[in-house]
């Protein structure tokens, strides 16, 4: 009797693995676009995509769904490395890309000049985060290296959102002590003295800051933590504007090797484009991002603090530069840290 | 548990009442002791999964659950456990079997390697199965080459579901059979039996009882690995998310409600394992009575 039920139970386990997998297949007319994106682009694609989807419909007749895959910038690059078949990324620093291109030859090297402003359709830059009434009194980066005052900032080595925030620091700090490399290196070393948890994304920061309640201040994206107050009320954090931060430029783009190979490269191409479009530029300041598009910036304007703002190709010479001497395995990250 | 040690200590008349009987405080405070932590540890974060769950009632708890990527995640898990239990049986009795009724070279390596998945670390795991399917991995190019998807698509998640669960089945009979030694199947062999018949006729009934719990244990870690189907799944949301991932996800995402909507319906497969594992407890230890007793009853006859 046994041994019935067995055979029974694999042959009937089988036919439920066929169904359960067949019934991805079914559905292959409609185009699929993989979007692999970093972690706070969520709330933003969640609400594009569909608009994406009907605006392709109306132009073209064709449907078109769109997956996400989301998580820290780094380690998303490196799915896509190792063979996550994205038809586009948009992540959140050029280096990522640049990895992506160099380590799998996925896109041309040039990728950055094929769509305007970058390929960044929208900007953001970082800012702090603290509790209701800023009790440890911070006001900018020079507060964050004093004693007994906590810092959240995901991991630079996989988060996009933290190596920026480590580049603003670090600009502050060269543009306040006479363009002094040294002590810029101190500044960030005391810094990251008073960071207790380096979570692998943005995302998982903002929970161990907003949820878990760790920490004074938090290195945040400034389209994060918009949202942050969004969903937790201003009740309870307050949005602290530096005096200089960095202009944080995350890139979208086409991975031709995949794109092709599925047949997609105009839907895909159309998706990133449409981004630049009014719909995409409202929507993206709808979701905190800073849009490009200067009508629709004017419209949003007072939503964003002011803060002077320095690129990376300014201050850093680019990311290649950044990344090699700052992120890249021994470089001044890895020193500071260890000690 | 006080009433056995108060019933020990009375016994025990040698070492005298009090000497080995504990002081009322102290009996009652490892209880007390014991009973808070439970609550604490255990029963209160069941309580506020579901709590959490249900905090919009039951349709919010309904809506959260039909929601077509949650939908899709556990569709996901429960392929990956419906495929990975079956393998892992039948594998695991091989091996047991093997190990235990037979010898042969290399046996003491069979065993380390089916401990191997206890052992290393799922994340581990799961970047196995990148340096081995992975884009630039070993076979990475041989299955590009004929569009073969293993890693950041279904098959690597049930794959690396397959991996963490090999133990599960093996290690549980292993010891069962080992004990029971071979001369049951010996016997039956003697007496004309074919190698199947053993197998099926004395083999699997002796061991029924251990191989259901292998079973049981095998898939309760199927529905409930993280770590290493997190490294090959590409988090693709709708497609390669299984029910744990997921709830990471929503929960990422401030999604509270869904998010232990289905934290509590994997709670709720683990409970349902859980009771199936008594049942089975409880019922084998009766048969086992069942067959002492009929045993002694033979013995005094004869």
């Amino acid at each position: 009797m046994i041994r019935h039920s067995i055979a029974r139970g694999i042959v009937l386990s089988g036919i439920a693995a066929l169904l359960i997998s067949g019934s991805g297949a079914a559905q292959a007319q409609t185009t699929t676009l993989l979007n692999v994106s970093y972690d706070p682009t969520r709330e933003f694609y969640e609400e594009y995509n569909p608009r994406f989807a009907e605006y392709w419909k109306g132009k073209t007749g064709k449907a078109v769904e769109i997956r996400q895959s989301h998580g820290g910038a780094g380690k998303q690059a490196r799915a896509v490395i190792d063979g996550l078949e994205a038809d586009v990324v948009t992540l959140a620093l050029a280096y990522d890309i640049d990895a992506i291109s160099e380590l799998a030859k996925l896109l041309p090297p040039d990728w950055q000049s094929r769509l305007p402003h970058n390929s960044c359709p929208y900007t953001s830059t970082i800012v702090f985060l603290v509790r209701k009434g800023n009790p440890k009194g911070v006001k900018d980066w020079n507060d964050l290296i004093k004693p007994g005052v906590s810092v959240i900032t995901p991991n630079p080595k996989t988060s996009g959102g933290a190596r920026w925030n480590y580049l603003a620091a670090w600009g502050y700090a060269l543009k306040h002590n006479n363009n002094d490399e040294g002590k810029a290196r101190e500044f960030v070393a005391a810094m990251f003295k008073n960071v207790p948890v380096l979570d692998t994304g943005a995302r998982g920061s903002t929970t161990t800051f907003a949820q878990r309640g760790i920490g004074d201040v938090f290195l945040s994206w400034e389209n994060e933590a918009l949202l942050v107050l969004k969903e937790f009320g201003t009740d309870k954090f307050e949005i602290v504007a530096p005096s200089l931060s960095i202009l944080a430029e995350p890139p979208v783009t086409l991975v031709d090797k995949f794109a092709d190979k599925h047949g997609t490269r105009e839907a895909a191409q159309a998706y990133l484009e449409y981004l630049y479009s009014d719909v995409g530029q409202e929507l993206a300041a709808k979701h905190f991002y800073r849009p490009r598009n200067t009508e629709v910036l004017a419209k949003v304007e007072s939503q964003f603090p002011k803060i002077e703002l320095f690129t990376i190709d300014a201050m850093f010479g680019g990311w290649q530069k950044a990344q090699k001497t700052h992120f890249a395995e021994g470089g001044v990250f890895d020193q500071i840290y260890k000690r | 548990m006080a009433g056995a040690a108060g019933h020990f200590g009375g016994t025990n008349k040698a070492g005298g009442r009090v000497g080995t009987r504990d002081p009322r405080w102290m009996r009652w405070g490892l209880t007390m002791v014991a009973v808070v932590f439970l609550a604490v540890m255990l029963i209160l974060p069941l309580v506020i999964v579901f709590a959490t769950a249900f905090s919009k009632g039951w349709a919010g708890f309904a809506a959260a659950i039909a929601e077509s990527e949650s939908w899709s995640a556990i569709k996901l898990t429960l392929l990956a456990a419906v495929v990975s239990v079956p393998l892992n049986l039948v594998f695991g009795v091989a091996a047991a079997w093997a190990i235990s009724k037979f010898e042969f070279r290399g046996k003491n390596l069979l065993i380390t390697v089916i401990d191997l998945p206890f052992s290393v670390s799922p994340i581990i795991a799961g970047m196995l199965f990148v340096l081995l399917f992975g884009a630039h991995g070993w076979l990475g190019p041989w299955l590009a080459a004929r569009d073969i998807k293993i890693i950041f698509a279904v098959p690597g998640i049930v794959l690396a579901t397959v991996f963490v669960t090999v133990p599960f089945v093996a290690r549980e009979l292993i010891p069962l059979m080992q004990a029971q030694g071979r001369e049951e199947e010996e016997a039956a062999l003697s007496l004309g039996a074919s190698g199947w018949q053993a197998f099926f006729r004395v083999t699997i009934p002796n061991i029924k009882w251990g191989l259901i719990y292998g079973v049981i244990l095998c898939n309760a870690r199927a529905l409930g690995e993280f770590g290493a189907v997190s490294v090959v799944s590409g988090h693709i949301q709708g497609v390669t998310n299984t029910m744990p991932l997921q709830i990471e996800i929503l929960y990422n995402e401030y999604k509270f409600v869904p998010a232990f909507a289905m934290a509590s319906l994997l709670v709720l497969m683990a409970l349902l394992t859980l009771v199936v594992k008594h049942g089975i407890e409880w019922r084998a230890a009766r048969s086992h009575a069942q067959t002492v007793d009929e045993t002694v009853g033979v013995a005094a006859t004869a």
